[in-house]
């Protein structure tokens, strides 16, 4: 046990000072007070935070194996289909929105509590330490892990003169001799110390942490995020019913939602013709107009990958797009049953896409109302392999010979009984195909500016023109400029806290009984591995007038 | 020169400095062989007291004998040599691809430039850590590491998606690179650290040290410290990576700053992990031992993201750069 018990405690300051006071491993009392402070101490020690760092790890790894709600909700569909036995289990636990479960936002929430309670006695103790005095030069300055001594001839008090000159260059705070008797102002020595700045770092990034916490709160209490899919030509009002897809938090009122519409004048895309990245897509843009309100003069800009619109609070993203083939049916009599750009999705690079056409109201040959459905895939640069394994594809993504090929149907849609149903799906459930004279299904096979009779004088079928969708996403995030600050406050704290290495530093002056005087200095790093050679080497230079080699020793 | 020059340029500069890395890697491990000669009542006189606070002290005694030191500044000259041929490999590559861009576009040359910061920030930090020690695990590791890319994860050149067009990317990439090039050389140390500690609690007491690797590795408190320091340079890079660009980028690009895609989740993971780390080493009873592991745990994490993630759940994943990009649509 070192004579200088003092030092000890500051080489552990910084482990005793994360938990205020080494919990006790058991219950001291039955108490109930005594049992919640019992409970507090562990709950804000530093071991408790280690320990639910680690839980918020682990408790994170379920959300990127099972598929999410939030993140692909089709996935989510397919593997309750493919695993029915699992899914009410995985539903129970909340396996499909892990992030926004009980479980996991107790980890986190606990792990809040347990950083405030960290956090505000240690900067009630900083407050304090701030305006402390460095502590006083310990007797034996070669017990320190860092030290040096030589002899010089100046006087004791020319030479602290000059370590005190230096220091204060250096931005030491240096410790001011009192009239305490006890002190060692008269003994000849400077105590001084730096890096204050550390702690406060540590503080500012904690407390940031927070911060950021409450921005993604606001956002998923309050925003919104839709998707919506838009043909060129078309324009999209921002109102709740137009939303293909929307999700909100729980305090979002529809009636917030910024009464805007945009108008997809035009959209263009660059398809690489040559070499290995033949077929790859690059430079989406669309020529918008849009009206902050009904009411607002329209205005003109273009929308790109990377490049969102942002009206008042709520921003627009170009995110997906795809093809929609103008399909016409007539009746019979040539009356239009429908007729318009129908959205087929994208299947997979290229653009083999997916899509149905619903007509509610077309006329059999009897004059009898009539429901057709047809379902099948657009092609844009149609082929047909013949014979086993062959089939219908597509060569390239861009529209060089466009080809729909559709299965026809005909019965009840399904859509009268006003049940919710995907405009992208057919309900088969009360169709049958038609069929032609040999009892085969009939399927529609197109090539831009085709017609083709549907059997049993139900008219026709043809493929007019050919128009490009685009899907907007639409999102309003609350509180994310304030988590953005957040971080960047927190990623500037912990800047301080990692790279301030706070560490004192001693010089005693003694007169020798041959009547030079010996100067030891010495030195203690209080961060997490500091290393104060350079630092002393330095002051020692300084402080010897005539150049000499400072002798290292060793306890 | 036309981009498939500089394509084949940057592939032959591959294969150059994984030469002379070889080289390095060989003449690191005749700098160890040299030393074993060294007797052993030499080595036991000089250790015996020597201060061990700074990392300014030679690693081991006699690594200041001449031969030793000859090899040692053949293998460093060498690595010097490799990562000027490896730098002119990285900017080639950028330089083949048309339009000309920043060469992160896919694993192939993540990885290129990952192992090229590796071995940047093992020469910056040679001299003031005196990592003489680490570098045959630098050398060794950085030329396993491209034998790999370059056998399994080659792609040629291709152009960047709309979505990666983006200066946010250029930042973005850069600083995950760093980070993990940081983390990969801290967690050399801490696994080195659980080594020696391993290899000092079972030498019987007073048995001679011997000339191998781990006598002549610095002592536990200087391989704690390495450890710590590149960590500590490397977690406020991977939070602005992870934390503050990707969120940034993934705004503009995607419509959303975090999705809690599969990559994300594991960026995070590994933040938490190292911030777990960071805070075992100010914990008494996780110092050394447990912070070390702490901090493999937090590369795996990582390394897995980058491996793990890409392969096994490639279309699940928006990062995945195998998707264009798809509409896909669903409604109520
Ligand atoms: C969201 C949760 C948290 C995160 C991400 C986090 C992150 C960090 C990081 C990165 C450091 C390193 C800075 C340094 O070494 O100086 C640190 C240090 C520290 N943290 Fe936390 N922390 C969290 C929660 C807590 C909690 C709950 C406590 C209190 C029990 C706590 C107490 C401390 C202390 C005392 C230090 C200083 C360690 C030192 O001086 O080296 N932290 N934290």
């Amino acid at each position: 046990m070192p004579p200088d018990t003092r030092l000890d405690t500051d080489l552990d300051h910084r482990a005793s000072s994360s938990a205020p006071a080494p919990p006790p491993s058991e219950p001291p009392s039955l108490a109930p007070r005594e049992l919640a402070r019992w409970a507090w101490r562990q709950l804000t020690s530093m071991r408790t935070a280690l320990l639910l760092l680690f839980l918020l790890a682990l408790a994170a790894v379920p959300g990127s194996v099972v598929p999410q709600e939030g993140v692909d909700s089709t996935r989510v569909a397919q593997w309750q289909a493919d695993h029915p036995r699992l899914t009410p289990v995985y539903e129970w636990l909340g396996l499909f929105s892990v992030y926004d479960s009980v479980w996991f936002s107790a980890i986190y929430m606990l792990l809040m509590v347990s950083l405030v309670g960290c956090i505000v006695p240690r900067t009630r103790v900083y407050w304090r330490g701030l305006r402390a005095q460095p502590p006083r030069t310990p007797r034996r300055l070669d017990r320190l892990p860092a030290h040096r001594s030589f002899t010089t001839d100046a006087a004791p008090e020319e030479v602290l003169g000059l370590a005190r000159e230096r220091l204060r260059a250096r931005r030491y705070r240096l410790r001011r001799p009192t009239d305490d008797a006890s002190d060692e102002a008269g003994d000849g020595s400077v105590s001084a110390e730096r890096g204050y700045l550390r702690e406060a770092g540590n503080l500012v990034f904690h407390l940031a942490i927070i911060v950021v916490l409450v921005g993604v709160a606001m956002g998923s209490l309050w925003g919104f995020r839709g998707s919506v899919v838009v043909v060129t030509g078309d324009g999209f009002a921002n109102t709740l019913t137009r939303y293909d897809e929307f999700s909100a938090g729980p305090f979002f009122d529809p009636d917030d939602l910024e009464p805007f519409d945009v108008t997809i004048d035009d959209f263009d895309l660059t398809f690489i013709e040559e070499g290995r990245q033949r077929g790859m897509a690059s430079q989406f843009r669309a020529d918008v107009t849009y009206r902050s309100s009904p009411d607002a003069e329209p205005e003109q800009r273009e929308l790109a990958v990377n490049h969102p619109l942002s009206v008042d609070d709520t921003d627009v993203f170009l995110i997906g797009h795809g093809y929609a083939p103008q399909i016409t049916v007539r009746n019979d009599d040539g009356s239009v049953a429908y007729s318009g750009p129908t959205v087929f999705l994208p299947e997979d690079t290229t653009f083999r896409s997916f899509g149905v056409v619903r007509v509610p109201d077309a006329t059999g040959a009897d004059g009898e109302r009539q429901q057709i459905g047809l379902e099948g895939e657009f092609y844009p640069t149609y082929f047909f392999i013949r014979g086993e394994g062959g089939g219908p594809g597509t060569a390239f993504p861009d529209a060089r010979n466009p080809v729909v090929s559709m299965l026809a149907y005909g019965g009840d849609l399904g859509m009268d009984d006003g049940s919710p149903q995907s405009v992208y799906l057919l309900d088969k459930d009360a169709l049958e195909p038609l069929t032609d004279d040999e009892g085969k299904p009939v399927r529609v096979d197109l090539a831009l500016g085709q017609t083709v009779d549907l059997p049993d004088g139900l008219g026709s079928v043809s493929f007019d023109g050919l128009s490009r969708f685009v899907k907007l996403d639409v999102a309003e995030r609350p509180g994310q400029g304030l988590a953005l600050a957040g971080l960047v406050v927190a990623l500037l704290g912990l800047l301080g806290s990692l790279y301030v290495r706070p560490r004192r530093l001693w010089v005693r002056a003694e007169r020798t009984d041959d009547g030079r005087t010996l100067v030891s200095v010495a030195g203690l790093d209080r961060s997490s591995g500091g290393d104060l050679s350079g630092e002393l080497d330095d002051l020692v230079t300084r402080l010897s007038p005539t150049p000499q080699t400072p002798q290292e020793q060793t306890p | 020169m036309t981009h498939e020059q500089f394509e084949v340029l940057s592939n032959q500069a591959v294969a150059a400095c994984a030469v002379v890395y070889f080289l390095a890697f060989l003449a690191h491990m005749a700098q160890w062989a040299v030393g074993r000669r060294v007797s052993v009542e030499e080595r036991t006189l000089a250790t015996a007291g020597g201060p061990e606070t700074t990392e300014q002290v030679a690693a081991y005694p006699d690594d200041d004998a001449e031969p030793v030191m000859r090899a040692r500044r053949i293998g460093v000259a060498l690595t010097v040599v490799a990562a000027a041929a490896h730098l002119l490999a990285v900017v080639a590559r950028g330089l083949a691809a048309d339009p000309e861009r920043v060469p992160w576009g896919n694993m192939y040359e993540f990885t290129l430039t990952g192992t090229l910061v590796v071995t940047v920030l093992y020469l910056v930090l040679y001299r003031r850590y005196r990592l003489g020690w680490l570098s045959p695990v630098v050398t060794g590791f950085v030329l396993v590491t491209l034998m790999i890319d370059v056998l399994a994860l080659y792609e040629p050149v291709v152009p960047l998606q709309d979505s990666l067009q983006s200066p946010w990317l250029v930042i973005h990439v850069i600083a995950a690179i760093i980070a993990t090039g940081a983390f990969t050389i801290g967690g050399m140390c801490s696994l080195l650290y659980l080594v020696k500690e391993r290899w000092e609690s079972r030498r019987p007491a007073g048995a001679p040290l011997g000339g191998g690797y781990l006598a002549r590795l610095p002592s536990l408190a200087v391989l704690d410290r390495v450890a710590y320091r590149t960590h500590a340079f490397g977690f406020p890079i991977w939070t602005f990576a992870a934390l503050i660009t990707g969120p940034i980028w993934a705004h503009y690009a995607w419509g959303r700053a975090w999705g809690w895609d599969p990559k994300e989740v594991w960026a995070f993971i590994t933040w938490v992990v190292y911030a777990a780390y960071l805070h075992a080493r100010a914990t008494s009873g996780w110092k050394g031992r447990s912070a070390a592991l702490i901090a493999l745990v937090g590369l795996a994490t990582l390394w897995f993201n980058f491996i793990g993630i890409n392969f096994f759940f490639g279309s699940g994943s928006q990062h995945s750069y195998a998707l264009e990009l798809v509409a896909s649509v669903t409604t109520v």
